[in-house]
């Protein structure tokens, strides 16, 4: 179990550091479409940084701010981003994930739709692999049992 | 005469390799683990696969090495056999 340690250097450093990886894992999110990187990497970046908060500031205070039920409601709305951007391309009469006819409702031509449906499912894949990221540490630490759970059986 | 870049790498990766699996210490063998994935990173972008040095950087070096710690205090740091 992680419980909150009382080091200064550490926790001040890991909260200076923790905005600078998360602006790091967008950046790699957003231009994952035409240089390396993309969803995936920068989801598990953007996952890295919250379990870099999780092991020097506790299980109680990442709780309160992205708790393990919001992680799993995190990693549903990003599939559903990348399965609803899928079907859209279904309903606007393509093939499943054929992003170029969405320039029907993006008034773009069918080149920059196409970019901006890959763009579209990088983020909805950063948002799955962010949250199970997060998820699998949590459990691991934690033992699947939660420590307000202990509390009340005490 | 100069030796290539690949074959340096070739080495310090077998060397990583050998030692995460003699080395008594389970910690250590997690942070040589995370040495050797650094050295598979560094030969991917050699051969120019830069997409999958950048995941072995971040998911086997960086989410894979926590994750492997976050057991380890599930259980003793030394080994028994």
């Amino acid at each position: 179990m992680i419980i909150r340690g009382e080091d200064i250097i550490i926790k001040t450093i890991s909260r200076v550091l923790v905005p600078f990886i998360q602006l790091y894992a967008l950046y790699v999110i957003m231009h994952g479409h035409y240089s390396p990187g993309g969803g995936f990497q920068g989801g598990v970046i953007l996952g890295a940084s919250m379990v870099l908060l999780f092991i020097t500031h506790g299980y109680a205070e990442v709780n309160r701010k992205f708790s393990e039920n919001i992680a799993v409601l995190f990693s549903s709305i990003g599939v559903l981003i990348y399965s609803g951007i899928g079907f859209l391309c279904l309903l606007l009469l393509g093939n499943y994930l054929d992003y170029s006819k969405l320039y029907k409702i993006l008034s773009v031509d069918p080149a920059h739709a196409r970019s901006l449906g890959i763009l579209g499912v990088e983020i909805g894949v950063g948002f799955a692999v962010m949250a199970v990221m997060f998820s699998i540490f949590f459990d691991i630490s934690t033992g699947g049992v939660s420590p307000d759970d202990e509390e009340e059986a005490e | 005469m100069t030796i290539p870049f690949d074959l340096i790498i070739q080495i310090f990766v077998i060397i990583c390799a050998i030692a995460a699996i003699t080395v008594r210490d389970l910690l250590s063998a997690v942070m040589i683990l995370g040495a050797y994935s650094f050295f598979m990173c560094l030969m991917w972008a050699q051969m120019g696969a830069v997409d999958v040095a950048f995941t072995e950087a971040s998911v086997s070096a960086g989410i894979g090495t926590i994750l492997f710690i976050a057991a380890l205090m599930k259980t003793t740091r030394r080994t028994k056999d």
